[in-house]
């Protein structure tokens, strides 16, 4: 369906949408305080007192961190592609970025951990804040920023030079982190990824050895590894089988405890499945940057949702 | 096969085929348009016969061998080819093995066009003549290929034993036996060596600045790296005396560098372009260095074609000649010192003794070419023992 | 205004990239400095060049003038008189010649490997190809002058007595028992025997990469294996085709030893008799007086090395342009 039809559609359901091209939809205050606009905003700017992050020094030293996106907007050479989007990511909270294909979600991601401007023509615009640090200033360098946020791909990537036992311990050593127990940490993250009992006789092996469900949660395990505080997740299950997906879905809310989750996906069980909350991202028409169209609770969003095209697009009208 | 062998003349009789040589039996194995639609259709009878009274025989059908017909217009083609052949030697009084040969290949095609032609379409007739003629090119490459491997074994294993590994020519002469190329390999060793070391790493390096950093002289290095490529390699030994008009295997070297620098850049770099982007992506995720991304991931993946890629470019440097004269020259004694006077090495020694008018010296000449040819074919499996191991892991990928 | 905290804001004030704040590690300046510095290589080499052989061929051009020496064909050490014209022609004609031969050999070898010969056979052969592109000149030189020479003098004595018709093939009016050694044809064709590997190795590469669906979709249709290859892997790989061909063209320009093994001596004239005795080829020229000439000849010498750069890098180039307008329509 196009975007005209979609809209034309939408105006004739609900008159009130008459004139939302031309203003920005007001997004009901959810119930919910993490997305309670000022509340939210009071929060991001107060910095956060947090422990400060030392990631791999020893067991259990991340904790979860909550990341504030504020007025993110993002250009690749000169087509913008993001419209100035905040969203605020809770600690311990999983957070699914969802919307159709091209509307900004995986850009919005990269962002997040700086992943963004690792493409030549990318520029990025507004500020992301990591307990009130901004990840984009001086305080942070980048690699500092990609070690406490880190990132699993859509496709699975473990590096083919190295084993599985490498695989996992290849943060510490491209950030030249020391660490004490490299065992424990291989065991620990391996477990956590939901690996460890399938590969714990071959570490030796070689990753890519391994099935693609199995390299994902080597990837999920190499990522937990340099203990970050945000997990960035670009639709990490869209190249698995059922099954895989299963398992990765049963390890993300393992993690989700000590680590906020940031997830991409286009599977809307999947979203209601594993996420607290939801960001609806949109491209409203052809040539138009994508927006956040609604942000709220995952419940909320699926059952009730402010929007009536988030309301089309999580029952599958549209998408 | 019991009921097959069988339903229509035109299929497949063994023994015509047997008598068929392989080269010939080449274009049958093609997937040729009308014959094999044709005998597609008898099949089905056929196995619809086999499903009915015999369930035991459950060989697969060979598709696609020879038939009698094309048996048949091979056969023709040659023997009228023989014919004319024979004809024309005779009017034009040309003897020899190659006119003959050339004749009968030329008027075999022409024959086996026309035959073809009056049975079946144009499309198939050119079909069969472009498979002899594509044929005839390979076995005439093949065989052209192993008049050379064949030559130059056969003329350099006469003088190739051990004495003449470890003696260098400062006692032997012109008519005097003995002597050897030790000198020689100790010299191309050393230059090669020195090039190599020099060359490998700042040719990787620069290929790394192409493609990983993509610095803002990257179009201009490139474009300056593909026109040295096509340097002549004599041009390169001018320059090195150019610059330094003295003869040393050091200067051997530097020409060499400069010759290998261009090659080993443009393969290293292609094959960095073989390492996925998203092996970097995770590895910068990971809060990883450029450098370190480099160091620890991207080289580590292209190890083995970076290897190959080396191996190679040292074996075409082992064999350059016209740039090594010009700047170590030659010489009959042991030098070990590359940093003066005139050093020898085997593509020089072997030049040396072949512009001489004795049998023994070119004997020698031989040897040392053999020699030469040895080294290259053992860098050469060296490198594609390396690049498929290193192709089987990342083609798991 | 306050912008939302969520959702997103029209508000175009302050919508401007900022700029990431970017402070590099030591470990990541120190190896930037290293790469560049290696990157640099090339062009010292490509500036020493310019310097040095334009420098060192000043003398000789000097003394015959430019245009003299790029219009004549005379190689007289003696009074210092040099023109390159009949060189360059000499060049041209070997790399031709060879060009000629070699490119069809090449591209049905190619297709040989790729489609004919029976899968291990073109595996084995596909080795053997990629070897020999790496097989010493010199060693090619030795056996054109040894084996392939007695065996190509009585063809060139076919050709010059029935081929008549066509100028080449004609021998000159010189007196005396035609002299067939040492011909542009027979360096020609040692040279076209050198270039056969590097230019099925390179074409073979491209032709192997053509989607192997598309050829199963040729085929599909009904068309013949000729077919297919007519229609499907030539216009794939064309282009790389003309690359290779380039490629051998600038290696058949530069061959030196193979070259100067056959010739033996120089001719410094042009000799449009490709059968015959006489022909020359700069870098042949370069190899054969360099042991022995005067500072002013060897002067001479560089500036013919300078000229046949020159072309050979215009080979290079006008092959680029070739395989970038090619692959840009495929």
């Amino acid at each position: 369906m196009s975007f005209d039809q979609f809209e034309r559609e939408v105006a004739t359901q609900d008159p009130s949408l008459e004139d939302w091209n031309g203003l920005p939809p007001i997004v009901a205050a959810e119930p919910d305080s993490w997305s309670s606009g000022l509340i939210a905003r009071e929060i991001a700017k107060v910095p956060v007192p947090s422990t400060q992050p030392m990631p791999g020094t020893s067991l259990g030293s991340g904790s979860p961190a909550t990341l504030a996106a504020t007025d993110v907007s993002a250009w690749f050479g000169s087509r913008k592609v993001l419209q100035r989007c905040s969203l605020r990511m809770e600690a311990r909270q999983v957070t699914a970025l969802i919307g159709p294909s091209g509307c900004g979600k995986s850009t919005f991601l990269r962002i997040l951990n700086r992943m963004h401007e690792v493409i030549r023509v990318a520029k990025v615009a507004g500020s992301v804040e990591l307990d009130g640090v901004d990840i984009y200033g001086r305080e942070l360098s980048v690699t500092q920023v990609r070690m406490r946020i880190g990132m699993v791909f859509q496709k699975p990537n473990p590096f083919p030079a190295m084993s599985i036992r490498e695989n996992v311990l290849a943060g510490l050593k491209l950030s030249g982190t020391k660490s004490t127990d490299r065992d424990a940490l291989v065991e620990e993250c391996l477990t956590r990824a939901g690996l460890w009992t399938e590969v714990k006789d071959r570490l030796n092996e070689g990753g890519m050895s391994l099935s693609g469900g199995q390299q994902q949660r080597l990837c999920i395990a190499r990522s937990l590894a340099v203990r970050p505080r945000v997990l960035l997740m670009d639709e990490p299950c869209s190249a698995l089988d059922p099954i895989s997906t299963r398992v990765v879905e049963e390890t993300i809310q393992q993690i989700a405890d000590d680590i906020t989750i940031v997830i991409v996906t286009h599977n809307m069980q999947q979203a209601q499945r594993v996420s607290h909350q939801c960001a609806f991202f949109l491209v409203e028409e052809q040539g138009v940057p994508g927006r956040i169209v609604e942000a709220g609770a995952t419940d909320h969003l699926f059952n009730q949702p402010s929007d009536e095209r988030t309301l089309a697009y999580v029952t599958g009208r549209f998408g | 096969m019991t009921s097959a062998d069988i339903s229509s003349g035109e299929v497949l009789t063994d023994e015509a085929s047997g008598a068929v040589p392989t080269m010939l039996r080449g274009p049958a194995t093609a997937r040729k348009g009308p014959r094999r639609r044709r005998r597609v259709h008898s099949v089905t009878s056929e196995v619809v016969a086999d499903i009915q009274d015999s369930d035991d025989d459950d060989s697969p059908r060979s598709v696609g061998r020879t038939t009698s017909a094309v048996v048949v217009e091979y056969t023709l083609a040659t023997l009228t080819a023989v014919n004319l052949v024979v004809a024309l030697r005779m009017l034009l009084d040309w003897g020899g093995l190659l006119s003959f040969v050339v004749l009968f290949l030329v008027s075999f095609i022409c024959f086996h066009y026309a035959l073809v032609r009056q049975s079946s379409t144009k499309e198939l007739a050119a079909d069969r003549m472009t498979t002899t003629l594509i044929w005839v090119i390979g076995a005439l490459v093949v065989a052209s290929l192993m008049w050379i491997f064949g030559f130059v074994a056969l003329k350099g294993v006469k003088q190739l034993r051990p004495g003449f590994l470890v003696r260098d020519m400062r006692t032997a002469g012109p008519n005097t036996p003995g002597g050897g190329v030790l000198h020689s390999m100790v010299g191309s060793f050393e230059q090669v060596g020195i090039a190599a070391a020099f060359a490998i790493p700042v040719s990787i390096l620069t290929a790394v600045y192409l493609h990983e950093l993509e610095g803002r002289m990257a179009r201009a290095i490139r474009f300056i790296v593909e026109g040295l490529a096509g340097l002549p390699s004599i041009v390169a030994g001018l320059l090195i005396f150019s610059i330094w008009p003295r003869y040393a295997g050091i200067h051997a070297a530097e020409a060499l560098a400069i010759l290998m620098i261009p090659t080993v850049t443009r393969t290293s770099e292609e094959i960095l372009r073989t390492v996925p982007d998203s092996l970097r992506e995770a590895a910068l995720a990971l809060g990883a260095p450029q450098w370190r991304v480099v160091t620890r991931v991207v080289l580590p993946t292209a190890k083995s074609g970076l290897l190959t890629a080396s191996i190679l470019g040292i074996a075409r440097a082992i064999g350059e000649t016209a740039p090594v004269l010009l700047t170590a020259f030659d010489s009959k004694f042991m030098n070990k010192n590359p940093l003066k006077e005139p050093q020898s090495s085997l593509p020089t020694f072997a030049y040396g003794n072949i512009r001489t008018q004795s049998v023994l010296q070119n004997d020698r000449a031989w040897a040392a070419a053999l020699l030469l040819l040895l080294f290259v074919l053992v860098l050469f499996t060296m490198a594609r023992w390396i690049g498929a191991r290193g192709a089987k892991r990342l083609g798991r990928n | 205004m306050v912008a939302p905290p969520v959702g997103f804001s029209d508000d175009p004030s302050n919508d401007i990239p900022i700029r990431p704040a970017d402070n590099p590690t030591v470990g990541d300046r120190i190896f930037r400095v290293i790469c560049v510095a290696s990157a640099s290589v090339a062009l010292v080499i490509i500036a020493a060049t310019a310097i040095f052989l334009l420098n060192k061929s000043r003398p000789a051009l000097a003394k015959t003038g430019v245009w003299h020496f790029f219009t004549a064909s005379v190689w007289n050490a003696a009074v210092g008189d040099f023109g390159v014209l009949g060189l360059v022609i000499g060049t041209i004609t070997i790399a031709t010649i060879a060009l000629i031969v070699a490119v069809p050999l090449a591209v049905g070898m190619a297709l040989f490997v790729n489609e004919y010969a029976p899968p291990r056979i073109g595996r084995t052969l596909t080795a053997v190809i990629d070897l020999l592109a790496a097989v010493p000149s010199l060693i090619f030189g030795m056996w054109g002058y040894f084996a392939f020479k007695n065996h190509l003098i009585p063809v060139s004595r076919w050709i010059s007595d029935h081929l008549v018709a066509i100028p080449f093939f004609r021998l000159s009016n010189a007196t005396g028992k035609p002299d067939f050694t040492g011909s542009s044809m027979i360096a020609g064709l040692v040279v076209g025997m050198m270039i056969v590997p590097i230019i099925t190795s390179v074409s073979r590469d491209v032709m192997a990469r053509v989607p192997r669906e598309q050829c199963e979709g040729a085929l599909a249709l009904g068309g013949s294996r000729w077919a297919m290859i007519r229609d499907v892997i030539l216009p794939y790989g064309k282009s790389g085709v003309v690359g290779a061909t380039m490629l051998g063209f600038g290696r058949a320009l530069g061959e030196t030893v193979a070259v100067a093994l056959v010739l033996q001596n120089i001719s410094y004239q042009a000799n449009p008799h490709i059968v015959q005795h006489g022909a020359g080829s700069i870098a042949a020229n370069i190899f054969l007086r360099f042991g022995e000439a005067s500072p002013l000849e060897l002067s001479a010498l560089v500036a013919s090395g300078v000229a046949l750069m020159a072309l050979t890098f215009t080979v290079g180039f006008a092959a680029r342009r070739v395989v970038a307008r090619t692959t840009r329509f495929s």
